[in-house]
Order: structure tokens, then C-alpha cells, then sequence
């Protein structure tokens, strides 16, 4: 086990500075100069798009660019925005609201699809099967942002049950926001456990144990849920790192001031140094969370073992 | 991405300021809370908060309630009247003496003097330290000295060769009190000039340790820092030994940052948000904030215009009869009604009507929507091709350069194209590079309010933002002459002359100006807009 | 798809693709997405049949006006007539569809494939490469990837439709190969492919012949359910305003513009969010029936 833990986290040194090598080329390397913008209707003084050039290496080749931000960024600098914040300090203060955004969606996402799937996927074939099927189909088919306009419209502004948009990112108010981030992932997780349920249930373990004449209700809540769960959980921890660095959308119509909206700010106003920073710990933080699910498959499935 | 670049909120409201004195009191109106604090809309600051140092709005809306200037703009009209000057005296519009008002403090104690003054103009102008409103210095004797021009642009290989001065040869302390600024050319409006922030004083503090500055900055103004929570919000509160008129009704001050307008709106409409100066599109839609807001609506005309210009380095658009077709051929009227709801006011001249001295109708005819002229016009101007308008799409601008296209093209009969460019900085960069293919909107928001500023930044031959390259000697001449006239009346006749010049050659075609729709909470009695597009802070009362 | 499946049942009747036919043919879902593809398509292949209207003319005079006899959608906020830029819009929209499940389904596949044939250091590298394209978060990365594109400006339709189907196939071909490589490494063991290699067969043949007919199942079933979901991808994308935009029609282009505009004039985005949601629920049924008619154990 040690080992292979070991040597999934070499294998992730040559993903993580491919990565932030792609994202920091795309985002400096845009044609035009990222401060020309930043002066109003009127052109910026020579002298200051001159001092942004320099602080940030522009004038260096590109791979000698990336280098000195690498080195910095191993030390634990992440650099100043051009508006002269660090942008650890930014991250530090968004990456927890971004947190627990995430995992109140988790947990929605978690609850009612795994209910939904397991429901139906004991009743193969009902109407509430049909209705899972058929309502998991739409929820995959409408676009996050359709979601999160109609239930703010509607919710927000119109019947005013909940605030419009996050004031202060408890958790109570990032139930509404977890709920449209997670709709489309709580299909995929209900169709998830449906057919995983609905493979199992068919398992020779499954008879066995009503063979043997255990209650039904102990069959399918320790054997049958189990087994089922296993892939289920996998995939939540997948989702989990897509929830930090995805949530760009939602975060924007809420205006939840976490990682999704500070990064999208930041690409529009070209200002490289806060993207390259989010991203890379967003890299981070997914290739932790991979390889953590990998280990969890092992624990929940014994059949799986790392050698 | 709509900048203020002038972004006034502390104005010295004159008459206010009598009745106040009269009974020795802060201005307490009844009924208010004078303890009270407000949440107003903001961005994040893109840039360090020093005055010198951001002309960009989200920085502007939190150093203006912390600065006051020599001067600064009323509230009701745009019009400067002097604030921390005592006076600022001229006999030949080029070496103006200024006197500053005694017994003033920064909000760490320290005096504010002359020298606090010149200090601060000599480092924002100076060349090593890349300031962004280094440029508002150009006029005074001795800027290139201390700024000297990078003989190949910023991102070319030479380096901008060293100053030969650290300070403004132009500027110069007399006494504690006093000082004298010399510009390099008579200009007669100057002191109209210098209520832009860039001009504000700074404290000792500042030069000594100016990392320190920034996290917390230290002002003249009517309000202090209190706190930042970067990408959060920016918290000031009411400065109790502010000596000027403009002392806020009530006490705290949280500007917060939003991502987005829709969503700032959305806690506008729920009273969770005091105030924003500009209500996103999809409130403006069909008038949809007047369900939403109702009494709260507050709206005022701002000094903003929105123009087509011409790039004049570029075929077709130096045929005149063509850009009389184009003019012509947009219908400004039923554009503002339907795009803008009449949040904007069909232009009919180049000077804002906010202006001291603007006359109306002086672009006449040619910014009249007029299909028969537009297509004689054309038909004279020999064009068949195609037409092209290119805009930034970030501050609400694809709407109605759709319309304009689609104007053109049903009325010309013409293929018209609008072609979007997502990042108003990349926009900026093309039009400064004159990389233009095609025309192209030119937004103007006054950096003073003067006729001439609505003028010879933008038409003059190689002005700062004359982007199209238009050049007209007569019209120059014309300036040139009214910049040196004895009076503003005088002057601004002679400025109005020079904008009956810009008609018959539509170096720019003026569409309109804008009406601005802003809201307020229901716990707000009374909040005013001022014609920068912000909230006029001293107007403001909690119920 | 239906010719696809078809043709392969003429050839193999018994085989995996013929048994997966019989029970399709018997599901109604499986007919409905049919049918509504076929009408997206058409539409997209020849729109005049459905409108003799001019896409791209508009008159603010009749700006957001309410579906009528004359206009069934009613028009947008410029004067469009929604419902010839409906019709107009469904080719971009498939077309970017099409083209990036091509292009990550080719690309995916083949690396997939080649990757999981010969394994060792080549499918390291693969994985690795990989790795760095799905450590980056879809929205995040396209946005990144077509704000730089978009910075030149002035772009002609192909080149927009490019852009977006570039920065979708770059960012997804990983899943695919994925998918591939893992469905190789299991075909690789099986006797069938021990035995053409017991006969002498080359490496080519393997693949070609032996491997691809028996692994190109869970890539079929995933392309579908893709192509649906960069349909949703696209307009997406336009919704931010940096996917597709003027000259190009598209669903999600006029959802962009008319988002702010949901409260007054609604027809203007319900109309194509509909028309997207149906297309890409069609695609996603498909892929759903096609997958459980492949999977014996879900039958």
C-alpha cells in the first residue's frame, strides 16, 4: 500500500507541472498585452505597462517565465495580482466557501440520489422507476445555468422564499446553490445506484441471504446496499474535486464568493497570475482527491488490493 | 466594461453647507439616523489604493469618499467649486497660485499643506514609479523631464531612458499654504481640471512607508479606512474631524464587491443591498425595475456619451458621404426606446448637454435618422461593400451594436456586420494600436467637466484620445484659440464654433447620452446620483 | 446510428450488435429519440424546409413581440424571428456536436486503443498526458482556451464553430480514451485475441480486426451520451459569452441573449432552451436504450 501510494504521487509530479505549464502558456501567452485595459478609455502610461511587464517576467522567454514561477511556486509563492494582493491570501479566503459549497452539494446530491436510485432500482420496472428514469433524463439534459436562473427567478425573486444570492456563505444558504450545482450529478449518481442495485440484486449473495432466511430488510440494508454503494461512492469522490474547480456558473448567479467566481473574474480581467494560482490548487486538490478514491475502492472493496 | 474615469461622490454642496453653519450643528436633518450604516455596490479595486494610482472604478468608488481634492464638482450640475482651495488665482491661464485652507488634518493627524500637495503630484507624475494617472500631469512645465517617453512603446525592447528631474519644474511651494503651478502651455480651464482624484494630497505617511499605505490608506476626506476583506467588501466610517461641508448624515460605509450586476440586483430588489448606481440589463428589460423597485428607483442624467468613431487610417471610413449615410441611416430614436427602455437620450452634438455652454442641435441634420438622405448619401459615396462595427461585449455593449448594425442594414440595404470582442482591454489595445477593421465605439465619460473636454482629447490632431487619427487644421486652429481666450465665455463660444466644424465632417457620429436608473433600499430616505454615475454619498439619509 | 447498427446487422445477425437491435426495436424511447434526431437533423441539414423566413433580419419595430399566427415563437429583443433562428440554429448546435464527438471519439479511441494494446511505457505516457487534460476542470479550461483564441478579433463563422469545437475535443478526449483503454486491456486477455496471435496475426490485424468490432461498444454507447452533452457544452459556453456568438446562430447563442430578458420576453429563451434540452435528452435516451440493449446483464 505504501508504495503504491508512493508511486501514484510521483506519477502525479510530471501531471501537475504539465498542467500548470498549459494553463500559465494559455493565460500569458494571449496575444496582446494583458495592462492596456486597465486605464480606463484612456491609453496607460508607458511607464506602468513597462513596471507590469517586468513584475511578471513578460519580457522573458516563456519557458523562462514558467521556471521562475515554478521555483516560486514550490516555496509557497504564489505571486501578487497586478492589483498588488497576494494571491494566497485570495485563495486562502475563497477555497473554504468554495468547501463548503461543495459539500453541502455532496451531500444533496449523496442523500437524494442514492434514495432515488435505490428505490427505484428495487422496483425494476414500476412507475417509480419510469419516474427516476425519466426525471434523472431531464435533469442530465438542462443546462446548469437554465437551473440556476428558473429556480432564482422563481424562488428568489418571485415567491421570495430565499434570498436571492448568498450574502454570507453559511451553510444554510448554500443549500439553494448546492442544489442546482448538484441537479445534474444527482442523476448520474440516482442512475448510478439503480443499475447498480438492480445488478446486484440479482447477485448469488443476495439469494443466498434470503435462502437462508434472513428479512428482507437486513438483506438489502447490510448485503445488497453495501456491494451497491461501492461505485457509488467512487464517483462522489470524483465529483467532489469537479464541485471545487466547476462551479463557475452557479457561484456566478448566486454570487457566492468562492474559487469558481474569483477565477472567472480573473481570466476576464487578464489577470494571470490569480488564474494560474487557483488552477494550480485546483489541480492539486483533484489529483489528491483521485487518488484518494482509489484508495477508498480498496478499503470498501476487498476484493481490490494495491500491491 | 464602462470606467469612470472621473468619478466624483464627496461634492461641496453649497447652499446646504450655509443653512448648516448657521446653527453651529452637523447637519442632523429630522427623522434620520445619523449612526447608521449603509451597503453600496462595488467591484473588486483592480489596482493599489492610492489615488495617484487607479482610474478605474471599483478603486475610485472607495478613495474618493477618503480624498478631498482643491476642488471638487457639485452634485447638482457638474460644476467645480473649490474645497480644500482657499482660492486658485491666474492672470494669464498659465502660472495659477493656489492657496490651500488651514487647519485641515489627514485621518492619522498629520496637517494637510501645500507641500502635501505637490508632494503627491511630483510622485504620481513621476516616470519610475508607473503610476496609471501619471499622464493627468502632461500639462504641467516639466513632465517630460520627469517622464520621458519610451522612444519604442512599453512592450519593445528599449528601455525608456532615465529622468532627467525628480520633480515638476512647474510646481513650486511658497509657503505652508500656498503654492504655484506653471503649465508648459496657457490653458485657461485647468483649475476645472484638477477635481479628479489623481490630484488628491497624500500624508508624510505615504512616502515614508507606502506598503503600509496601501494596506491602509490615509485620506483628507470625509470618510476613513476602517478594514478589507479582499474580494469581500471594504469598510470605511464617517471622519468626525472632517472640516469640510460635505460631512456625511450618516456613519459607516461597507462597499461591497459582487460578481456580477444581476446578482448585486437581485439583493437590491430584497433590500439586502443600499445602493447601486447601474442596474444591470435584465432589470432595465422592459422596464422591469419599475415592478421591482418602484419608489425606489433614483435617476439623473450623467456625463457619459456613447459614439461611433471612424478609423480615418482606414478605407472606406475617410469617405465622408459615407459616414453621412451611416449616421443618417441609424434610427437613434427607436433604438433608445426599445434597447435602452429611454434609459439613453439621442445625441445631437459632441457636448454633453450637462455642459456649461452646450447649445443644442449642433451636429444638425446628419444625426437625424433620415432614410432618403442616408441613401443618397450613399449612393453619392460610391461604397458598395461592406460595413463593419466593432465593440467590446463585456459592459452591455452587444445589444444595441446589433441594433446600429441591424439599423444600417435594413436602411442602406448594405451587408453590415457587428463584430464583438469579448475583453475591453484587448478592444483598447487594438483601437490604440489603430488595428481598427472598421468603425468602432468610442465611449466618453468627462474627466472634467468642461466643453473643452468633450473636445480636444478626442478630435484635436494627435490628442491622447484621438484613436481614429482625424485632423482638421481649421478645427485645431479653433482650439487653439479658445484655450487661450481671456474668458470662459469667451471661450466656450469659440469651443461651440469648433464643434459646428465636427458636423460637416463626422469625425465621430454621436448617438447618445445616457440617463442613468439606479436603485435604492427602502431604508434609504433620501440617495442622489451624482452626473459622474455614482452616489452622491453627502445626499444621502437613513430613515 | 440506426444505419450503422443496421449494416452491422446484416453482417453478423447473431452477434452482439444483432441481439441489441432485436430488443431496440422493441422500445418506444428508443424510437421516440430516433425521430426527434432526425428532425433536429433535417433541420440542420435543410432549414428551408421548415422556414422560408431570413434569419438574420431584424426589425426592432417588432422587437419582443408575443408568438402569433405570423410569428409562432414570436420575435427577440433585436427583432429576430425566433423561430427561423431556431431552426437556422440547430446546424451550428449539431455541428459542434458532431465535430467534437468525432474528434474526441477518434482521438480518444485510437490513443485509448493503442494504448491499452501495447501497454508499458507508451501507455504511461498516454496516461500521464492525459492525466494533465482531465486534472483541469471542463468550464475552467475551455474558458481559458477560448479566451486566448477569441483575442485575435475579427473571426469568420468556421473559425468561431473551430475554436469551440477545439477546446471541447481538447478538454474531453481523455474520458474516451479512458474508456478505450480499460475495455483494450480487458479484450487483450481474452482467448480470441491470444489465438490470432498464436496464428501469426501482426499487430494491425489484431486491432484491426479482432479487437475494435468486440471493444467499440462502450465507446459508441459513450459517444452518444456525449454528443448530446456538448450540445448542452456549447450553449454553455455561448451562455458565458465566450463559446459561439455573431455571425453564427446558435441555440445557445440566443439563450445568451436573451437571458436578460427571461422576465419580459420569456418565449425568446424557453424556445431554444427547449429545442436544446429535447436534443440533448434525444441523444442522452439514445445512448441510454443503446447502452442497456449492449449490456446483457441490464436486459
Amino acid at each position: 500500500m505504501g508504495r503504491y501510494v508512493l508511486r501514484r504521487l510521483l506519477q502525479m509530479v510530471p501531471v501537475f507541472v504539465g498542467t500548470t505549464f498549459l494553463i500559465y502558456a494559455l493565460v500569458w501567452a494571449v496575444p496582446g498585452d494583458p495592462f492596456e485595459g486597465k486605464c480606463g478609455e484612456r491609453d496607460c502610461p508607458d511607464a506602468y505597462v513597462a513596471m507590469m511587464r517586468d513584475r511578471f517576467n513578460l519580457d522573458d522567454p516563456l519557458l523562462l517565465q514558467y521556471w521562475k514561477y515554478l521555483v516560486n511556486l514550490v516555496q509557497g509563492d504564489f505571486g501578487v495580482t497586478s492589483s498588488g494582493v497576494q494571491v494566497v491570501d485570495r485563495i486562502v479566503t475563497a477555497f473554504p466557501v468554495t468547501l463548503k459549497l461543495a459539500l453541502v452539494a455532496l451531500l444533496i446530491e449523496a442523500v437524494i440520489g442514492i434514495t432515488a436510485g435505490v428505490v427505484s432500482g428495487l422496483r425494476n420496472r414500476g412507475f417509480l422507476d419510469s419516474l427516476v428514469l425519466v426525471s434523472t433524463l431531464f435533469l442530465i439534459s438542462i443546462p446548469v445555468f437554465v437551473t440556476g436562473y428558473v429556480v432564482q427567478l422563481v424562488f428568489g425573486l418571485q415567491l421570495g422564499w430565499i434570498a436571492p444570492t448568498v450574502t454570507t456563505p453559511s451553510f444554510g444558504n448554500l443549500i439553494v446553490p448546492g442544489f442546482v450545482l448538484a441537479s445534474l450529478s444527482m442523476a448520474y449518481v440516482a442512475r448510478l445506484s439503480r443499475a447498480s442495485i438492480a445488478e446486484n440484486r440479482r447477485a448469488d449473495y443476495v439469494r443466498t441471504a434470503l435462502a437462508k432466511g434472513l428479512p428482507t430488510r437486513r438483506v438489502v440494508g447490510v448485503h445488497l446496499l453495501r456491494n451497491s454503494l461501492i461505485p457509488v461512492i467512487t464517483f462522489l469522490g470524483t465529483d467532489l474535486g469537479a464541485f471545487l474547480g466547476g462551479a463557475i456558473v452557479t457561484e456566478g448567479i448566486f454570487n457566492v464568493p468562492g474559487v469558481g467566481g474569483l477565477v472567472f473574474r480573473s481570466i476576464l480581467t487578464k489577470d494571470g497570475a490569480m488564474v494560474t494560482g487557483v488552477v494550480t490548487v485546483l489541480v492539486l486538490v483533484y489529483l489528491l482527491m483521485t487518488l484518494l478514491v482509489d484508495l477508498l475502492y480498496a478499503v470498501l472493496d476487498p476484493r481490490i488490493r494495491y500491491d | 466594461m464602462s470606467r469612470a474615469r472621473l468619478v466624483r461622490a464627496v461634492p461641496a454642496v453649497v447652499a446646504a453647507a450655509l443653512v448648516a453653519t448657521a446653527c453651529g450643528t452637523a447637519d442632523a436633518p429630522i427623522g434620520s439616523n445619523t449612526e447608521a450604516g449603509i451597503t453600496i455596490f462595488n467591484t473588486e479595486p483592480e489596482n493599489p489604493l492610492v489615488p495617484g494610482n487607479t482610474t478605474e472604478v471599483g478603486g475610485s468608488r472607495v478613495l474618493d469618499p477618503l480624498f478631498t481634492g482643491l476642488v471638487e464638482y457639485r452634485a447638482e450640475d457638474a460644476q467645480p467649486v473649490n474645497a480644500m482651495a482657499e482660492s486658485i488665482d491666474t492672470t494669464d491661464s498659465k502660472v495659477f497660485t493656489v492657496k490651500v485652507k488651514q487647519g485641515w488634518q489627514f485621518h492619522d493627524g498629520s496637517p494637510v499643506t501645500a507641500k502635501s500637495f505637490v508632494d503627491a503630484w511630483n510622485w504620481t507624475a513621476y516616470g519610475p514609479n508607473a503610476t496609471q494617472g501619471a499622464s493627468f500631469f502632461s500639462q504641467i512645465e516639466g513632465f517630460d523631464a520627469v517622464h520621458p517617453d519610451d522612444p519604442d512603446g512599453a512592450d519593445g525592447p528599449q528601455e525608456a531612458p532615465a529622468p532627467t528631474a525628480e520633480t515638476l519644474s512647474g510646481l513650486e511651494v511658497v509657503d505652508d499654504h500656498t503654492f504655484t503651478i506653471t503649465l508648459s502651455e496657457p490653458f485657461a480651464v485647468f483649475p476645472v481640471t484638477i477635481g479628479y482624484e489623481v490630484f488628491a494630497p497624500l500624508p508624510e505617511a505615504f512616502f515614508k512607508d507606502r506598503k503600509a499605505f496601501e494596506e491602509t490608506p490615509i485620506g483628507n476626506g470625509p470618510f476613513k479606512y476602517v478594514s478589507r476583506a479582499v474580494g469581500t467588501d471594504i469598510k470605511l466610517t464617517r471622519y468626525d474631524d472632517y472640516k469640510g461641508n460635505d460631512k456625511p448624515k450618516f456613519k459607516d460605509l461597507t462597499l461591497k464587491v459582487y460578481q456580477s450586476r444581476e446578482s448585486a440586483y437581485a439583493d437590491l430588489v430584497s433590500n439586502n443591498l443600499d445602493f447601486m448606481e447601474e442596474l444591470p440589463p435584465n432589470a432595465l428589460a422592459g422596464r422591469q425595475y419599475e415592478t421591482d423597485l418602484g419608489e425606489r428607483v433614483v435617476q439623473r442624467e450623467t456625463l457619459n456619451n456613447q459614439t461611433i468613431a471612424f478609423p480615418f487610417y482606414l478605407k472606406p471610413y475617410d469617405n465622408v458621404d459615407l459616414r453621412r449615410a451611416i449616421s443618417m441611416s441609424i434610427n437613434r430614436e427607436e433604438i433608445t426606446q426599445r434597447i435602452f427602455e429611454g434609459s439613453r437620450k439621442p445625441a445631437d452634438g459632441w457636448v454633453h448637454p450637462l455642459m456649461k455652454g452646450y447649445q443644442a442641435g449642433q451636429c444638425g441634420e446628419y444625426c437625424t435618422f433620415n432614410p432618403d438622405k442616408a441613401k443618397a448619401a450613399f449612393a453619392k459615396s460610391g461604397y458598395t461593400g461592406e460595413i463593419v462595427l466593432l465593440s467590446n461585449t463585456d459592459g452591455g455593449h452587444q445589444e444595441w451594436a446589433e441594433a446600429v448594425v441591424n439599423s444600417i442594414k435594413n436602411t442602406l440595404g448594405v451587408e453590415a456586420r457587428f463584430v464583438p470582442s469579448t475583453s475591453f482591454g484587448e478592444f483598447r489595445q487594438k483601437v490604440n494600436g489603430h488595428e481598427m477593421t472598421g468603425m468602432y465605439r468610442a465611449g466618453w465619460i468627462a474627466d472634467y467637466p468642461s466643453i473643452e473636454n468633450w473636445l480636444t482629447p478626442l478630435f484635436r490632431t494627435g490628442a491622447s484620445s484621438n484613436d481614429g487619427l482625424y485632423s482638421n487644421p481649421a478645427f485645431d486652429a479653433k482650439l487653439a484659440e479658445a484655450d487661450k481666450a481671456p474668458s470662459e465665455e469667451a471661450a466656450i463660444k469659440l469651443y461651440l464654433e469648433a464643434e459646428r466644424m465636427l458636423a460637416d465632417d463626422l469625425p465621430s457620429i454621436p448617438l447618445w447620452t445616457q440617463n442613468t436608473i439606479a436603485g435604492k433600499s427602502d431604508r434609504l430616505k433620501v440617495a442622489k446620483l451624482d452626473p459622474f454615475r455614482t452616489l452622491d454619498l453627502n445626499s444621502v439619509e437613513v430613515a | 446510428m440506426t444505419d450503422q447498427i443496421a449494416s452491422l446487422v446484416v453482417e453478423r445477425p447473431r452477434g452482439l450488435f444483432g441481439d441489441a437491435w432485436h430488443s431496440l426495436r422493441r422500445r418506444p424511447l428508443f424510437w421516440v429519440s430516433v425521430s426527434l434526431i432526425l428532425l433536429v437533423v433535417l433541420m440542420a441539414v435543410f432549414p428551408g424546409l421548415f422556414t422560408s423566413g431570413d434569419p438574420n433580419l431584424a426589425q426592432l419595430s417588432r422587437s419582443r413581440g408575443a408568438p402569433s399566427s405570423e410569428a409562432w415563437f414570436g420575435y427577440d429583443n433585436q427583432g429576430y424571428d425566433i423561430y427561423t433562428r431556431v431552426v437556422y440554429g440547430a446546424r451550428a448546435s449539431i455541428v459542434v456536436g458532431v465535430l467534437a464527438t468525432l474528434g474526441v471519439v477518434l482521438v480518444g479511441a485510437s490513443v485509448g486503443m493503442l494504448a491499452g494494446f501495447y501497454g508499458g511505457w507508451l501507455d504511461a505516457v498516454v496516461s500521464r498526458i492525459a492525466d494533465v487534460f482531465v486534472g483541469v476542470p471542463f468550464v475552467l479550461g475551455a474558458i481559458v482556451i477560448l479566451t486566448t483564441l477569441n483575442a485575435s478579433g475579427d473571426a469568420g463563422p468556421v473559425r468561431i464553430v473551430a475554436q469551440v469545437v477545439l477546446s471541447i475535443s481538447v478538454l474531453s478526449w481523455p474520458v474516451a480514451m479512458r474508456i478505450m483503454r480499460s475495455t483494450a486491456i480487458a479484450a487483450k486477455q481474452q482467448d480470441y485475441v491470444k489465438a490470432a496471435r498464436a496464428l501469426g496475426a501482426s499487430s494491425a490485424r489484431i486491432i484491426g480486426k479482432h479487437m475494435l468490432p468486440n471493444c467499440v461498444a462502450p465507446v459508441l454507447v459513450y459517444s452518444t451520451i456525449a454528443l448530446g452533452a456538448f450540445i448542452g457544452a456549447e450553449a454553455t459556453l455561448s451562455y458565458l459569452g465566450i463559446g459561439l456568438r455573431q455571425p453564427v446562430v446558435s441555440w445557445g447563442v440566443m439563450i445568451n441573449s436573451a437571458k436578460d430578458y427571461l422576465r419580459v420576453a420569456p418565449h425568446a429563451l424557453l424556445f431554444p432552451a427547449g429545442f436544446l434540452t429535447a436534443t440533448v435528452l434525444a441523444f442522452v435516451m439514445l445512448g441510454d436504450a443503446v447502452r442497456e440493449a449492449l449490456d446483457p446483464k441490464l436486459r
